[in-house]
């Protein structure tokens, strides 16, 4: 807060953090939360290959399997992809276009609170003994049968965390539409912001049938309801129509920011401006509407009829096209640059090949005739894996690489973290590679094990191997996290000297207000502009200094979330209970009483005064921190 | 902001609704919303038109037998005049004429209770003929539709009086003017959602 280090008890710290509304706390706490469900889905992963490590394994049971890839699906898609991109789109996205804040602090902190209770009502059926066993499609053929709380584990779980994410969406499209410094431009934001922008408006139209199919799940088993009942009239197709129509759109939500990311790993590291900025906006662009497009190419074998599958195959391979169109660009960013293979180079050096054997499996599927060869296969597995293991993770580890230094103020280990590149880059394609020819040679995906002597048992020990190196990976990256944490060797404002855009120019980590002065943006890269021209600072302000306005922290956000968690185990136990009715009226109206108190209430923030921030200048220009 | 700063209609602004960055981003994110929720009717439409009919063997309702048109006439004249009423607000607020606009908006409300009242009666009224929410799949695609736009009629009721309670004694700011006109956007959408339950369900339902 002020330039004066002050101590303070834990409690005080503790109420801090979970009443936060600075967009960039509320990033770390995304990057907590979801790292911390990136291990639980990594040790449900383990768990399934100790049992596909030998043919008839008893290592876990039949039903016990079908919870593991349930959770493992639901966990890494919800629980840590999604939140770990929206930690670094809420760190990073406000700082690249120059903006004090986010446009709606208080529901960016509500937007966590609801991934965050979302996450914990899913995983608190693990408790229960009671754990979705559907699939992370949960088809509704398959989840209505499903006894016990599992699948409304699944279904209010991420009703809740759902809510959260389109709330994020709605923040980081009106802050990008609003909040963006003079000068900066649509056709000036760096592509980070660009692909953060289209994830958000896919979020915007993808949650909402996920909401609607969620409802229909909940209303059926825990209601009376009858939409996917086929002996009173109901129709389970409507499931996979609605599911898909979010969950392939779903799959470029999670892409495109890791395609942000790796967009401004190779400038940096090459020492080149992007090549071909336009047409990457404009791919961008054209995958975010194309990903609408294609959601029947997951249905081919349901028995749409051939014009349903040709049209849905014609438009999922028309993909490919501004997909390559970026792969060629990063290719030619590298061209001719003068580069430095460090950690987060390295992921994007990795990501390139690897993410073209996924897109290409994927050109594969989207013949459906071919698709009638390898559905439910492991090649299926084989292929989102390399997809999205292949780019999502490997943009996320190195997002965090790069950003690592602005977040925290100090620097991860370069010899620790090729390490965990080395570990996780080759235990990933011992992992999955292999997967492609088990399902070549009949292996069926979500089957709990096999029988020996069909040929697939070495392939099985193999992958099962890569996993384990992930995991050693992970653990030198964990090792390398604490390591960096006792050191805290201060770093500046530019830990890689070549920092391209607005975030590289302020402290790191910057200040509660980001910028002292709003910054004048002078083009595409615009601190690399500053820089070559002489302003070491990198930033030429828009405004003289004046008073900053900025938002109150705020309980309710915590509060109206925990009424939603507590009417959820109403709902879900109401017809067995004589609680739960009761329960699920209490929780709904703690939730209204809570947006009411945020309604009712007047809360127009505070200012930071021109003399705080010029004493911060001031402090900082004699060697100080802000 | 200052909440304080007293306006006078020669001094308050051509766009209140939008005249700071906070409101700006009110009106923008409001409007982005109201996209979602286009999309979240849009799937509840197709469930209900994919489920119309559809029951188990021998489940004795269609559309022809169960919906009666003169009702749902008197329902969509009440919500249809009941956006015309928030548009009159709007004008006022506009204006700067608080105590019309809260005039308008508090005849808005009434109209809309008078619609979910009738709303009331004719879920009972089907529940009591024994069209039950889980009788059927087309039982459960109707309430769920229907009830779902009802849902939305109420909670606009609790926001709007809210905002009359709540801003009585102080009158306009530029805070509230933006709650305010959100408030007549959302009431705006449910009408439009409105038209197309009164044609696809009622009207498509009744004549084929």
């Amino acid at each position: 807060m002020s330039s004066v280090a002050q101590k303070r008890s834990f409690g005080a710290a503790f109420w801090d953090w979970m009443t936060t509304v600075d967009h960039k706390k509320i990033g770390i706490l995304y990057l907590i939360g979801g790292g911390f469900f990136f291990v639980l889905g990594g040790i449900e992963a383990m768990l399934i290959r100790i049992q596909l490590l030998q043919p008839n394994n008893d290592f876990v049971s039949a039903g016990l399997y079908n919870d593991l890839i349930t959770m493992h699906g639901t966990t890494m898609i919800f629980l840590a992809a999604m939140p770990i991109l929206f930690g670094f789109m809420n760190y990073i996205m406000p700082l690249q276009i120059g903006a004090r804040d986010v446009a709606f602090p208080f529901i960016n902190s509500l937007g966590f609170w609801m991934f965050f209770f979302g996450g914990l009502f899913l995983n608190i059926s693990w408790f229960l003994g009671q754990v979705p066993d559907a699939g992370w499609t949960s088809y509704a053929s398959l989840s209505i049968a499903s006894p016990g709380h599992g699948i409304d584990f699944y279904a209010i779980g991420l009703q809740i965390a759902g809510g959260g994410t389109l709330m994020a969406g709605i923040n980081f499209l009106v802050t990008i539409i609003n909040m963006r410094a003079p000068g900066m431009t649509y056709m000036r934001m760096p592509l980070f912001t660009w692909t953060t922008f289209v994830a958000s408006a896919m979020i915007l139209f993808a949650f909402p049938p996920l909401t609607v199919g969620l409802f229909f799940l909940t209303f059926d088993r825990m209601f009376g309801a009858n939409f996917f009942d086929h002996t009173m009239g109901g129709n389970t197709i409507i499931w996979e129509h609605i599911f898909w129509i979010f969950g392939h759109p779903e799959v470029y939500i999670l892409i495109l920011p890791a395609f942000g990311i790796f967009s401004e790993i190779f400038p940096i590291f090459s020492r080149k401006r992007l090549f071909g900025y336009p047409a990457m906006v404009f791919a961008t662009v054209l995958i975010g509407f194309l990903g609408f497009m294609v959601w029947a190419h997951h249905m081919f074998t349901v028995g749409l009829g051939p014009t349903a599958n040709a049209i849905f195959a014609v438009a999922t391979m028309a993909i490919a096209v501004p997909t390559g169109v970026k792969i060629f660009n990063w290719l030619l960013t590298i061209w001719g640059g003068s580069i430095r293979v460090t950690t987060p180079m390295l992921y994007a050096l990795g990501f390139i090949p690897s993410f073209v054997m996924g897109g290409v499996t994927g050109v594969m599927q989207g013949a459906a005739p071919l698709d009638y060869q390898l559905h439910d296969s492991y090649f299926i597995v084989a292929h989102f894996h390399y997809v999205i293991v292949g780019g999502v993770v490997l943009a996320i580890l190195g997002g965090l690489h790069l950003y690592w230094p602005k977040m925290f103020g100090t620097m991860l280990n370069e010899a620790l973290g090729k390490i965990t590149f080395i570990f996780f880059f080759v235990g990933f394609h011992c992992t999955f590679l292999i997967q492609h020819w088990l399902g070549f040679w009949g292996m069926p995906r979500r089957v709990w094990t096999y029988m020996d002597g069909q040929g697939w048992n070495t392939a099985n020990v193999i992958s099962s191997v890569g996993a384990l190196l992930m995991a050693i990976g992970v653990i030198v990256l964990v090792i390398n996290i604490i390591m960096t944490v006792a050191k805290n060797e201060r770093i500046g404002n530019d830990p890689w000297g070549d920092g391209r855009t607005l975030e590289w120019a302020i402290p790191s980590p910057p200040p509660f207000y980001n910028f002292t002065a709003t910054p004048l943006v002078r083009g595409l890269d615009t601190v690399w502009i500053e820089k070559s021209e002489g302003n070491m600072t990198g930033l030429t302000p828009a405004e003289p200094i004046t008073d900053i306005h900025m938002p109150n922290g705020s309980i309710i956000p915590f509060l109206m979330t925990f009424g939603l968690f507590v009417a959820g185990f109403g709902a879900m136990f109401h017809q067995e209970t004589s609680w739960g009715l009761p329960v699920l009226i209490f929780g709904l109206a703690w939730t209204f009483v809570a947006m009411a108190a945020r309604s009712l209430k007047d809360d127009l923030g505070f200012h930071v005064t021109k003399e705080q921030i010029q004493r911060d200048v001031d402090n900082a220009s004699k060697g100080g921190r802000i | 902001m200052d909440l304080n700063k007293k306006f006078t209609p020669e001094t308050w602004p051509e766009h209140p609704e939008r005249a700071t960055l906070e409101a700006k981003n009110k009106f923008v994110g409001f409007w982005l919303f109201l996209g979602g929720e286009t999309i979240l009717f849009a799937t509840l439409f197709a469930t209900y038109m994919a489920l119309k009919n559809k029951g188990p063997s021998g489940f004795g309702f269609s559309t022809q037998e169960l919906y009666e048109l003169p009702l749902v006439f008197v329902m969509t004249l009440l919500l249809l005049t009941s956006s015309l009423t928030s548009v009159y607000a709007m004008h006022h607020m506009k204006s700067f004429n608080f105590k019309k606009m809260q005039l308008w908006l508090g005849i808005t409300a009434l109209l809309g209770l008078g619609f979910l009242g009738l709303e009331v009666y004719e879920f009972s009224h089907y529940v009591k003929e024994g069209f039950t929410f889980g009788n059927s799949a087309f039982s459960s695609s109707f309430f769920t539709l229907v009830g779902t736009h009802g849902f939305h009629v109420a909670i606009g009721l609790v926001w709007v009086t809210l905002l009359l309670f709540r801003n009585a004694g102080r009158g306009l700011n530029l805070y509230n003017a933006t709650k305010y006109y959100t408030f007549s956007l959302y009431w705006h959408f449910i009408d439009v959602v409105w038209v197309f339950i009164f044609t696809v369900v009622y009207l498509m339902g009744v004549i084929g």
